[in-house]
Order: structure tokens, then C-alpha cells, then sequence
């Protein structure tokens, strides 16, 4: 009797999946324009970036110094990486939080308060603003160096201390970015002053593209301040373009890396105050060749980045997307 | 009555006219301020080639030349002349790459764009999650896999494998599907019911509304590929077909000192920056202009 029950919910649970089968066959054959539409940038996404993450992920469980075979390590990796890797655990993983949460967020509504004030001139000068505001990250890295090095510089020539002098403020001039307490303040100040990037240009297109007719409407039912405007109708209104500069913002900062070391001019950084996860990696990776340690670092970043980004995502409200 | 209400309106706007313009000069003003500091790096790169061997190496270093001259430029042309390869075939190069590289990258991401923002087919959300996952990835820990999946595809020393690593774009991707989810469904619906297929909807009436997405995405895409040296020195064992950029990388890579060429290098880094700053500057016009005249109803 109860083997009989058993056999007949058995076969129902067989019926039900071969169901199911069928069903996803026909939505997928339904929508079959949809991955004709896909596949172009499908073949392209799994050949180099697919099965690279997945390889790498794959070493991370590996020991691999680029030459020889990797050899499996289990949970070596992550288990030194967790315990024993102190340049990580001390000065890697809480530069990389501090500078991540300050440089993420602040640029991210630097960009958008920038983005908006720009869309408020007239268009005939818009153009040459947004060159202005777009220039640190279009002129690229080498460019910035040559820009900041003379202004934090540590002598008294440094035009930031040569001012501060001037002014009195401080008795001696300061090594804005060869010494520790400073580096990481150094390194956040000319970060954001590039953060006008990707994120920035997206934001500016989908406030210039907000319907002029809202502002009317919402004027008439009682909307009277510019605020109140960015508030009720510019941010739900292009809610994909924030959640775009989000995401880049905080991958960006997340990713930094190299900004300490072209501010400081040492590899690595002075007692080690600007060194980030990503300088960590490429230090293991490209200098002591142990790719297997470099991908399970990568893979912990990963893992950070994914956190905080569903922590935003949480924090904006933005269910509908994922 | 109506009448009384259009004048009081039109007044209302008068003075709403002249508020703003106040409020803009002021705008104008400050933005102008803060923004003069931040195109510093753009008069920086005109300025250093322009300079003479005296200016270069002044410390601390000066944003404008004094006394400007065009020797740099003649030092960059007589050393692309000894080259052993003719400078112009690297030029050449870095045109064709970036050229049909940011052409394939923009169709290519717009096309995977439309269905993940407007078809719920099986599978669309875990694949638009690995796009963004895939941004999260640091570059480094990938170089050795993608290595290897140029050599077994066997695109090694051909335009393809310049090109076709990059046409994997997923910030273009998701850039694209962001703007097209701001296209109403109902406009889409009611194409279809008029008889419009799948390509004609998609051309005809999502790609004008993003165009704004579409040429930012071009601008980006473009600096990518140009100033890009990874697939030159990963990619490409044979010199004739690597790049410009590459090819200026090297000029002063294996000197001794780092005086000798820097006059040079200062020239060449104005020529390879200019073809950015002019698509940066057509494309973003296009983007403010779209944006005047239509917009999402």
C-alpha cells in the first residue's frame, strides 16, 4: 500500500518536471528573437569574461605560480588569506573599507549635484562645462600626477604648503603624501576630483532627459522649491541612471588601486597606508607570481563589492531591479 | 477670464525668465570657478607640448609654457622616420582597432541591451546579475585564462583579437539597458499591434529614444580602445600589428635616463589625446542635443 503511494508520487514528480521541461522549452523557443538579439554579445561575454572569472575562480583553490601547473590547495588559500595574511587583515582590507566608503558615496553625489547644476545652464554652454568636469577622467592618470605632485608636495615649494605657511596655519611644511597620517586624505581628495566619470555622463543624460512637462505639472500641484523638484520628480524619474552611476561608483572605488602609489611615488606605499585589496593583488599576482593567492584575493573582493552593492540597492529601494 | 489667466501666466513666466537667468549667471559663475581647476590637465597636455627642453623639467613644474615652440614636434617626426616600422602602420592600426571596435562594441552591447530590458525571457535576470558581477572582478586575475582563450581561438596577431576582447563590454551593456527601461512598454505594445517585428521596434523607436545612452557609451568605449595597450603587449607578438599607443609606450620604456625623447613624448601625447577630446566633444554634443528637442513622453 504505501510502496504504491510511493511509486504513484514518484511518477507524478517525474510527470511534473518532464512538465516543466516542456513548458521552458516553449517560453525559451517563444522568445527565441530575444537570444537571437543576445547572442552576439553572449559569445563574445563567455569567451573573455565568463570563462576568465570562472577559471579564476577555479585557481583560487589552487596553488599557481604561472609557470608550472597548479597544484589543488583546497581552502588554503582563503585559510591564510583569513588567518595569517597580515599586510591583509591590517592595513589592506581597512584601507580598502575606509577609503571605498568615503570615495563611493561622496563621489556618487558629488557626480549628481555636479550633473544637476550643469543641466541647469543654458545648453549653449553646456558643452564646455561638462569638458571641464569630464577632463580629470578623459586626460586619464598620468596627467593627474603632474597636477597633484607639485600641489601636495613636501617641501616648501608645494603650493599647498607654501600656502598654508603663508597663512600661518602651520609652522612647518607637511609631507602631504609621503606621510601616513595624511596619505589616505591625499589619495581621497584627488580621487573624488576624477570621480566625475561614466557614472557623471550618465546621470547629466537622464536629468537633461526628464520630461519638462512633469515640472510643470507637479508646479501646479504644489511642488515650490528646486529641491523639492530634484526630490519628487528628477531622482524617481531616472532611477535607472542612479542605480548605474551607484553600482559604478561603488565598483570603482572598491577596485582603486593605483592612486597611492603614483601619489606617494613608492610601491608599496609608506608603512603601507595606502595599500588597498587591489594593490595586494596585483602584488601577488604580477610581482611574487602566486596567481592561485592573487585569484582568491579577487574572489574575496568580489565578494565585498556584491555585499555592499546589495546593501545600496537595499538602501535605494530599488526592488524591481537585480 | 481666460484671457486675464494666460496674461497673469505669461507675466509669471517673465519673471520666472528673469530669476533664473540671475540664478544661472550665479550658477554660471561658480561652476566656471570650480571648473577651471578641473580642465587644468587638458591646458597641461597642450601646454607641455609646446614647451621647449628648459620648460620640461622645471620643478615644481608649470601648467603654461613661457616661451612656446614646435621643436617637440620635429623631434617626434624625425624618430618616427628611423623607426624600423613605419610609424603611420601603428597609426593605421590604432584607427582600424578603435574605429570597428567602438562601431561592434556599441551595436553589439545595444542589441544584448533590448532583451534584457524589455523581454522577460528564461534566464534574463541571472544573466544580467553575472553582467554586473562581472564588473566587480579585478582585471589582473584574468589576464592568464584570457591569455590562453585568445591563443586556443587562434586570433592571436590579427585585428580580431584586438577587437573582439573589448566587444565583451558589459558597463556599455548595462549603461544601454538602463536607459531603455526608461522606454514606456506601451509604446512598444502598440508598435507591435500595428505589425512592427522585433528589428523594427528596435530601430525605429527604443535606439532613438537612447541615443543619449548609446553615444555616451561611444565615448567611453572609444578612450577605452584607443588608449588601450593590453591587447598590443599580451595579444600580439608581432610588431607590425601593434599600436599607436603601444608604439609612443615604448619610445622611452628602455632608455637609461628619462631626459632623452621627452620632448618627443610630450608631442606624441598631444596627438594620441586629440582624437578623444574630438569624439568626446561630437558625441557629447549629440547627447545635450538630443536631449533639447525630444525626450521620453
Amino acid at each position: 500500500m504505501s510502496n504504491e503511494l510511493q511509486l504513484a508520487s514518484k511518477t507524478q514528480v517525474k510527470l511534473g518536471v518532464q512538465e516543466k521541461l516542456n513548458l521552458l522549452t516553449k517560453r525559451i523557443w517563444k522568445y527565441r528573437i530575444s537570444y537571437l538579439f543576445l547572442s552576439p554579445f553572449l559569445i563574445a561575454f563567455t569567451l573573455f569574461i565568463l570563462i576568465p572569472v570562472l577559471a579564476a575562480f577555479g585557481l583560487s583553490f589552487t596553488y599557481y605560480n604561472s609557470i608550472q601547473p597548479p597544484t589543488f590547495a583546497g581552502w588554503d588559500n582563503f585559510e591564510y588569506l583569513l588567518s595569517q595574511d597580515v599586510l591583509f587583515l591590517k592595513y589592506a582590507l581597512p584601507n580598502t573599507l575606509t577609503f571605498a566608503l568615503i570615495v563611493g558615496p561622496g563621489g556618487y553625489v558629488l557626480s549628481f549635484i555636479i550633473a544637476w547644476l550643469i543641466a541647469q545652464i543654458p545648453d549653449r554652454w553646456r558643452i564646455w562645462f561638462v569638458l571641464a568636469f569630464y577632463a580629470p577622467s578623459l586626460a586619464g592618470g598620468v596627467v593627474m600626477n603632474i597636477i597633484w605632485q607639485p600641489l601636495l608636495s613636501g617641501d616648501r615649494i608645494g603650493y599647498l604648503n607654501s600656502f598654508l605657511l603663508r597663512m600661518g596655519w602651520i609652522e612647518e611644511p607637511q609631507l602631504w603624501v609621503i606621510d601616513p597620517d595624511y596619505l589616505m586624505i591625499a589619495m581621497i581628495g584627488v580621487t573624488m576630483w576624477t570621480s566625475m566619470g561614466v557614472g557623471f555622463l550618465a546621470l547629466l543624460a537622464g536629468i537633461l532627459n526628464v520630461d519638462k512637462q512633469l515640472y510643470e505639472a507637479a508646479r501646479i500641484d504644489g511642488v515650490k522649491s528646486r529641491l523639492q523638484e530634484i526630490w519628487y520628480i528628477t531622482i524617481p524619474y531616472m532611477k535607472p541612471q542612479m542605480l548605474f552611476a551607484a553600482v559604478m561608483a561603488i565598483v570603482n572605488a572598491f577596485k582603486a588601486g593605483q592612486i597611492g602609489e603614483t601619489l606617494s611615488g613608492m610601491k608599496p606605499t609608506p608603512e603601507y597606508a595606502g595599500h588597498t585589496i587591489h594593490n595586494h593583488i596585483s602584488d601577488f599576482g604580477l610581482i611574487r607570481y602566486e596567481m592561485g593567492y592573487a585569484a582568491a584575493l579577487s574572489v574575496v573582493l568580489l565578494l565585498m563589492i556584491y555585499f555592499f552593492n546589495r546593501l545600496s540597492w537595499r538602501l535605494f529601494g530599488n526592488k524591481g531591479d537585480e | 477670464m481666460a484671457a486675464i489667466a494666460e496674461n497673469t501666466s505669461k507675466a509669471g513666466a517673465r519673471r520666472r525668465l528673469i530669476k533664473l537667468d540671475k540664478t544661472q549667471m550665479m550658477l554660471m559663475l561658480f561652476l566656471t570657478l570650480v571648473g577651471i581647476f578641473m580642465i587644468l590637465p587638458l591646458f597641461y597636455i597642450f601646454n607641455h607640448a609646446l614647451k621647449p627642453y628648459s620648460e620640461l623639467f622645471l620643478y615644481p613644474p608649470r601648467i603654461f609654457v613661457q616661451q612656446p615652440t614646435l621643436t617637440n614636434f620635429s623631434e617626434f617626426f624625425s624618430l618616427l622616420k628611423d623607426s624600423t616600422i613605419p610609424a603611420s602602420r601603428y597609426l593605421f592600426n590604432s584607427i582600424v582597432v578603435a574605429g570597428l571596435g567602438t562601431v561592434s562594441v556599441v551595436i553589439v552591447s545595444a542589441l544584448a541591451a533590448y532583451p534584457l530590458s524589455k523581454h522577460p525571457f528564461p534566464g534574463s535576470k541571472l544573466l544580467f546579475s553575472a553582467i554586473v558581477i562581472s564588473l566587480m572582478f579585478v582585471p589582473e586575475a584574468l589576464q592568464i585564462p584570457r591569455y590562453i582563450v585568445v591563443a586556443q581561438l587562434g586570433i592571436m596577431d590579427t585585428y580580431v583579437g584586438h577587437i573582439l576582447p573589448h566587444v565583451a563590454a558589459p558597463v556599455s551593456v548595462f549603461l544601454v539597458k538602463q536607459f531603455m527601461d526608461q522606454v514606456p512598454n506601451d509604446l512598444i505594445e502598440a508598435a507591435k499591434i500595428d505589425g512592427a517585428r522585433e528589428f523594427t521596434v528596435f530601430m525605429r523607436i527604443v535606439i532613438p529614444v537612447v541615443m543619449p545612452s548609446i553615444a555616451t557609451s561611444s565615448i567611453l568605449t572609444f578612450q577605452d580602445i584607443w588608449n588601450d595597450t593590453s591587447t598590443s603587449t599580451l595579444f600580439m607578438q608581432n610588431d607590425a600589428m601593434k599600436t599607436f599607443p603601444y608604439y609612443l609606450s615604448t619610445l622611452t620604456n628602455n632608455l637609461a635616463n628619462s631626459v632623452a625623447r621627452q620632448g618627443a613624448v610630450a608631442a606624441a601625447s598631444l596627438i594620441l589625446f586629440l582624437p578623444t577630446l574630438i569624439i568626446f566633444l561630437t558625441f557629447q554634443r549629440k547627447v545635450i542635443a538630443t536631449m533639447a528637442h525630444s525626450g521620453i513622453k
